[in-house]
């Protein structure tokens, strides 16, 4: 394990540990348990926290408070929602496809679980910085449509099944213009590690040379969460809530966070491949953890331009959803390709 | 750089077992009284359901599904050769481009026969 991956401290821990006479290869172990239980834990927070931001910031753009009630600013509302829902009964219908259907939650949680292992939170908090890190990112990313078929088959249900097969075919869809929007991205840093991305936009960052691809990589996010103006596949006027209309209690729970942790995640990966990742002005006051924090800031501010689009835009037909990745988004992408080139032909003239 | 094969395989275990653990706790938390049929029949806004749910789908999906695989592949293709253009010559630059405007072509021929239209 290098320097710069699991989470900084990782000399210190094992060092401690094996001290205490735990043997080497369990200290590894145990490290690294403990960092992916330290990431479920930053994810489950980050995931209370979004609900909270969308809520409110649906409720203040449409003139209304949010929730406000339970504790201070509402503060409390989500945790007493994620407290309440876990104590809901689970029903599985009885047509369902059971195996199937009981499946489905940890395929999308585990797929999106995933993507949080190759986010560089700060130059040392990263769980595994793999060397296909980008590659690795796109490829769990889409792994979700899996899950979500899978709900849809399993529920027997014709919302589900028509809200699943939707939401397949526009990840599916919309797959390829961002797969090939990051190929200016992977050109530009010459490395797929997300470390060495963030790494390589020291003096610049991406989204001054890939305007495009940040545009198309956005879009794209926005369509892989299925969120607004995407968000057929769960269409409340015609199918009640698409691919989890059959799910209560903590099964819907696990759709819930997954859909929360990929938004976030779809903007950590713009933060990191287009805004700079972690750098920013570093101040005296705790010099170690401004990284993090302007990672952060940069972050929830992306998801905040989300949810500005899902509680200010209309939900487009499919039809338009469709042509518009088919016909619009893919050229746009192989230019953005192009474009690219052409960028590291510039570079290696003036010899950069 | 040598990748860390091990926090490979634990990770994915610990998001498993983050999933099971929140799974055990609602299952401890949770009432289980005895669910009646009409608890669990299919949900359809009140109204029984009628007929068949698996039913054969729309073509439209296969044929994205088609172009997809197509482009999906070509996306992969097209990784390694980004990666490396920083050590590649003007070769590959050519190479490449002519790749994807061979591409290009099977994608407006898609588009002529109507693929990337939804009916």
């Amino acid at each position: 394990m290098g320097a710069h991956q699991g989470l900084g401290a990782y000399q210190a821990i094992v060092g401690w540990m094996t001290g205490l006479g735990v043997p080497d290869w369990l200290a590894g172990i145990l490290y690294r348990v403990g960092a992916g239980l330290l990431m479920m834990v930053f994810i489950s927070v980050v995931v209370l926290w979004l609900i909270y931001m969308l809520r409110k910031e649906m409720g203040h753009m449409q003139l209304r408070m949010g929730p406000n009630v339970t504790g201070p600013l509402g503060l409390f509302q989500t945790v007493a929602d994620a407290i309440k829902i876990l104590t809901k009964e689970d029903i599985i219908p009885a047509a369902a496809d059971r195996p199937i259907f009981m499946l489905a939650p940890f395929v999308v949680f585990f797929s999106t679980g995933m993507l949080y292992m190759v986010l560089p939170l700060a130059p040392t908090w990263i769980i595994n910085n793999v060397n296909v890190g980008l590659l690795f990112f796109v490829a769990f990313g889409s792994l979700t449509a899996f899950g979500i078929m899978m709900a849809g088959w399993g529920s027997n249900n014709k919302y589900s099944l028509v809200g699943g097969m939707r939401s397949v075919a526009q990840i599916v869809s919309y797959e390829v213009p961002m797969v090939l929007s990051l190929l200016g991205v992977a050109m530009l840093a010459g490395t797929l590690s997300t470390g060495g991305i963030v790494g390589a936009q020291r003096h610049v960052w991406f989204i001054l040379l890939q305007p495009l691809g940040f545009l198309i990589y956005f879009l794209c996010g926005l369509a892989e969460t299925n969120q607004t103006p995407f968000d057929l596949p769960e269409g409340e006027s015609e199918l009640v809530s698409g691919f989890n209309t059959e799910y209560s209690g903590m099964r819907f729970a696990l759709f819930y966070l997954a859909e929360f942790a990929n938004s976030f995640a779809i903007s950590a990966m713009i933060t990191t491949l287009f805004l700079g990742g972690w750098h920013g002005p570093v101040l005296p006051f705790l010099p170690w953890l401004w990284p993090f924090i302007w990672f952060m800031v940069k972050t929830l501010l992306v998801v905040f331009v989300m949810y500005w689009i899902r509680s200010t835009w209309l939900r487009l037909r499919i039809d338009q959803v469709m042509s518009l990745t088919w016909k619009v988004l893919v050229p746009l992408a192989l230019l953005n390709v192009f474009i690219s080139v052409g960028e590291m032909a510039i570079v290696r003239v003036i010899g950069g | 750089m040598q990748p860390d094969l091990t926090g490979l395989a634990v990770y994915p275990l610990v998001v498993v077992g983050f999933t099971a653990l929140a799974m055990g706790a609602a299952w401890l938390l949770r009432p289980k009284p005895r669910q009646t049929a009409l608890k669990r029949s299919t949900y359809e806004s009140g109204i029984p359901t009628t007929g068949e749910t698996w039913v054969r789908f729309r073509m439209s999906y296969y044929l994205y599904a088609l172009v997809f695989v197509v482009f999906d592949v070509e996306a992969a293709f097209l990784y390694p050769w980004a990666v490396a253009l920083h050590q590649l010559g003007t070769f590959a630059f050519v190479e490449a481009i002519l790749f994807i405007l061979i591409l290009l072509v099977g994608w407006g021929y898609a588009w002529k026969e109507g693929a990337l239209e939804w009916k």
